[in-house]
């Protein structure tokens, strides 16, 4: 869609205490491809607007639902609304989708290395979604770094995803709070978390990394200093420095 | 035809004690400063830093850091506007004006791609870059501009939506014609403005 279109909230999930997941239905959607955002623009009865840019979850391949996963920001005036207050039946306009960079088709290949901190998994979701949705075989690997399990988006199809594919792994590690019986990584991603997790350099993994701007310096930095070719390494970030 | 309202949407801060009017359409003003870039921060040591203009001229010009820093610097207070929606007022930088860097240069360009480490470009007309319109700068707030923010140098041009202000700037290609950059392929705006809010291919 080249301007602004309607949109109406078809469906709304809750995934963690802070985040929901919206479905829009938006009949100029001219679809997209797994890593791209979309700009969401609010109208106030006094006619007052507000913009903002959400990565899009769903795959390409659900034709007619663009779905974002939104995390409450408490100072915020977007977020918010659209986690607590918007409800189905609710429009907003969409205009989108937007960026052509961090972006993954199966046709592109792999190895695939997806890292997340937060809800910077969601662009990530999008792709391993489009991935299973082709049922595509390309070797892929996420390392989601999350405060705690309650903290986890889409936990539950996670862990489906990673039972059914032997192509692909899904590791956590958690900063804050691990689940008692938890054997896993406890702590931030770090150097030797990745030289663990990813794949070696020499495969040349197409590297995805979305999150707070801290944790993105640091994992891209580790990625290079562990030898992959920084042109293969992408990034988005959210938020301001040391925020 | 007008936008449909957004039941029970409002604005949750009253109007901040900001001119509205330094604020461009679709944006809205953070205090912090969010990092935007494509890919790893490159870290190119002070004593391997140049800065290059080359391209459409007689003679390319190249400075060493050292050289760079003893050019004729100015201070200057500017509105930075990100396409992500975010405008941050009144931010501070140090750093060479364009026009001294392209003092005494013969050249019968209308372009300029920006080149940078990690192998960013953006491109933008040349007279966008002249007449006290745009900086390379090496300071932000009085300290030295952090990596992730671009440095040791960026382009500053604040006229335009901050993706035409180059982090870890290295150079200038100076051309007759317009050659898209990098997110100008990628979807983005060829020019940029923020007050007509060109952000993407179609505006």
């Amino acid at each position: 869609m080249a301007g602004w279109e309607s949109a109406t909230l078809r469906d709304k999930r809750t995934e963690t205490a802070r985040a929901a997941t919206l479905h829009f239905a938006a009949d100029g959607w001219p679809g997209h491809r797994a890593g791209q955002h979309v700009d969401v623009r609010l109208t106030a009865e006094d006619g007052y607007q507000a913009q903002r840019s959400y990565s899009i979850a769903s795959p390409p391949e659900d034709d007619g639902d663009v779905a974002l996963t939104v995390e409450r920001l408490d100072d915020g005036e977007v977020s918010p609304y659209l986690v607590d207050e918007m409800a189905p039946g609710d429009m907003c306009e969409l205009r989108g989708p937007i960026g052509g960079w961090f972006v993954w088709d199966v046709a592109d290949g792999g190895p695939l290395l997806l890292v997340g901190g937060g809800s910077g998994v969601v662009p990530l979701m999008s792709m391993l979604r489009h991935r299973a949705a082709l049922r595509s075989d390309v070797p892929a690997r996420l390392l989601l770094s999350a405060r705690s399990l309650e903290d986890v988006l889409y936990a539950d199809e996670l862990r489906t995803l990673d039972d059914g594919d032997e192509a692909l792994d899904v590791t956590l590690t958690f900063t804050r709070t691990a689940p008692p019986d938890w054997t896993g990584y406890q702590r931030r991603v770090d150097r030797a978390m990745l030289e663990d997790v990813a794949f070696a350099a020499d495969d040349r993994p197409r590297a995805y990394v979305c999150g707070p701007t801290p944790f993105v310096e640091s994992v891209a930095a580790s990625l290079v200093d562990l030898g992959h070719d920084p042109g293969l390494v992408k990034t988005e970030r959210f938020g301001a420095t040391g925020s | 035809m007008s936008p449909p309202f957004s039941r029970g949407f409002r604005r949750r801060h009253e109007a901040e004690s900001v001119d509205a009017d330094r604020v461009p359409p679709g944006q809205y003003v953070v205090t912090d400063f969010p990092v935007l870039s494509a890919g790893p921060t490159p870290h190119t040591p002070l004593d391997r830093w140049t800065f290059t203009i080359n391209g459409a001229v007689d003679e390319p010009r190249t400075w060493t850091w050292e050289q760079f820093q003893a050019l004729p610097s100015q201070t200057v207070t500017k509105d930075i506007h990100c396409v992500t929606h975010w405008t941050k007022l009144g931010t501070t930088w140090r750093g060479v004006s364009v026009d001294t860097l392209l003092q005494g240069i013969d050249t019968s360009a209308e372009y300029v791609v920006e080149f940078a480490d990690g192998g960013y470009t953006t491109n933008v007309p040349l007279e966008d870059l002249l007449d006290g319109k745009a900086w390379v700068a090496y300071e932000f707030d009085g300290a030295p501009l952090e990596s992730e923010h671009g440095g040791p140098a960026r382009m500053l041009v604040p006229h335009l939506y901050f993706w035409k202000s180059a982090k870890w700037v290295r150079g200038l290609t100076l051309s007759d014609e317009d050659r898209p950059g990098f997110w100008e392929q990628n979807g983005y705006h060829n020019y940029g403005d923020p007050w007509r809010e060109q952000r993407y291919w179609n505006d």
